[in-house]
């Protein structure tokens, strides 16, 4: 006989956890759409253009640019009616396992992902390893995906886009280092709770080669311009999921979007204080703005995010040798020689390194 | 203690359902029109191959053995990364040899030109 009183409680107790985890994906999903639209917007407008302006509706009379805004709504409708075309000699598991390999780890992820001090789903001791392990699982996904398709274009993009992911993760996992190293533990809140003090405290400058050197590796692992030859569609169509048509497109697709917004919010937490306030320290910092909280954290997120597109309206498309160099021949000696750099000058009790805590 | 993976092991299971609920619905959703062309892979403009699985570059294959290598090495960092606050001059001394040993093996690669993408 199972005690019924115990079977409640753990009911409740994991019917908690799952609102959490609700509460958590929904907003992802609705930030994950209107990225898109954002990313089509903004390079619109940076490129004279004005970007999608017909679905929608004009809340305000006259302020035609609120138009456009159901538009990441109507693609959604429009590809969960397309019609799902699998090749004739793909390997069907494969290749509808695929889509869903690279995008459950990219939602998965925001499980040790802190907004405020204590808003985490899960509070784990070793946050950044799972971090670590989860975005390293999503190379899978485009493997898979390019080996099921039985296609040539996507064959190429899936070994090209792997060799590159693979390449770039050495570099990011040395620069992760670097800010255990700084911050003495893997939890992120803690990374975060270790940058307290000011705006000078947060890594960004004390680690500050590892902070461009890690946003630039995530580019590359996310597969954005510049650093997109695995779909580059001038040589390749569209790389890995060429063959890839309807909702199992946008299962790629939405994984894409929500790694960027996670290696966004890794990098404000890492580098840039995650919910801290800027003005701490400072003699704003007894008001409102010196208040520590999620508006911060979202504001430094969003500003990557932009980064995020900035950088695709603006940098042409590097060759894939180029890309191969940067990572293994300039990325990879640096970070080698920062963590000596740095294990020597947090052993010397060098602030701002070593921060007593 | 373990306790703090409950949230993690349920995450990942709402993640592969949402995962699989999208494209189910797609199956469900879209139209099932199968016809030759429409299937055959992607080829621009004549017949398809038979098979696309070939022969690949073997350099794609030495990155991959150099990440497992490189990959190993910094996950043998974190720990030490963790304590080094507390550690002293030996853990110091250990962890240069350590990286000593393997930045030897990538001068090695290098020169090599394993590398080299012309």
């Amino acid at each position: 006989m199972v005690d019924m009183s115990t079977f409640i409680d753990v009911a409740v107790y994991l019917g908690i956890i799952l609102i959490k985890i609700l509460v958590l994906v929904f907003p992802l999903f609705i930030v994950v759409a209107y990225y898109t639209l954002a990313e089509r917007k903004i390079i619109g407008y940076m490129q004279v253009r004005v970007g999608p302006n017909r679905v929608g509706f004009d809340a305000v009379p006259g302020l035609r640019r609120i138009r456009g805004l159901g538009q990441p709504i109507a693609d959604a409708v429009k590809l969960m009616f397309k019609e799902i075309v699998i090749p004739t000699n793909a390997n069907v598991f494969l290749f509808v396992i695929a889509p869903v390999l690279s995008f459950a780890p990219a939602i998965a992820a925001w499980a040790v992902i802190p907004f405020d001090d204590g808003w985490v789903v899960a509070d784990i001791n070793v946050g950044l390893l799972y971090l670590l392990a989860m975005t390293s699982i999503s190379v899978y996904g485009v493997i898979i995906a390019g080996w099921a398709s039985n296609s040539k274009y996507a064959f190429l993009g899936s070994i090209r886009s792997a060799a590159q992911i693979i390449s770039y993760e050495i570099a990011m996992g040395f620069t992760l280092v670097g800010v255990v190293l700084a911050a003495g533990s893997l939890n992120l809140s803690d990374i975060v709770m270790a940058q307290k003090g000011s705006l000078i405290h947060w890594y960004w400058l004390p680690l500050f080669p590892l902070f461009i050197i890690y946003f630039i590796s995530a580019t590359a692992e996310t597969n954005r311009a510049p650093f997109d030859v695995a779909e580059g569609e001038s040589e390749i169509v569209a790389g890995f999921h060429t063959e890839y048509s309807g909702m199992l497109f946008a299962v790629f697709f939405l994984a894409e979007y929500a790694n960027m917004i996670l290696v966004s919010a890794l990098a404000v937490i890492m580098f840039l204080g995650g919910w801290l306030s800027p003005f701490e320290g400072t003699i704003l910092g007894e008001t409102i703005l010196g208040q520590h909280g999620i508006v911060w954290f979202l504001l430094k997120t969003s500003i990557f995010m932009l980064l995020f597109l900035w950088f695709r309206a603006t940098f042409p498309r590097y060759r894939y040798d180029q890309i191969m160099r940067l990572g293994w021949k300039i990325f990879i000696p640096i970070t080698l020689v920062w963590i000596v750099v740095e294990a020597a000058a947090v052993l010397a009790n060098l602030p701002p390194w070593f921060v007593e805590g | 203690m373990l306790e703090n993976y409950v949230p993690i092991a349920l995450f990942i299971i709402v993640s592969l359902a949402i995962g699989l609920i999208m494209p189910t619905l797609g199956f469900i959703l879209g139209p099932r029109k199968p016809d030759e062309e429409k299937n055959s892979p992607y080829e621009c403009g004549f017949e398809a191959f038979e098979d696309a699985r070939m022969k690949f570059d073997v350099r794609y294959y030495l990155v991959a053995i150099l990440f497992i290598i490189f990959d190993l090495e910094i996950a043998f960092l974190f720990p030490w990364a963790v304590i080094f606050k507390d550690a002293g001059i030996f853990e110091f001394v250990a962890m240069l040899i350590f990286l000593l040993l393997l930045t030897i093996g990538f001068i090695y690669e290098w020169k090599k030109g394993a590398l080299e993408w012309e």
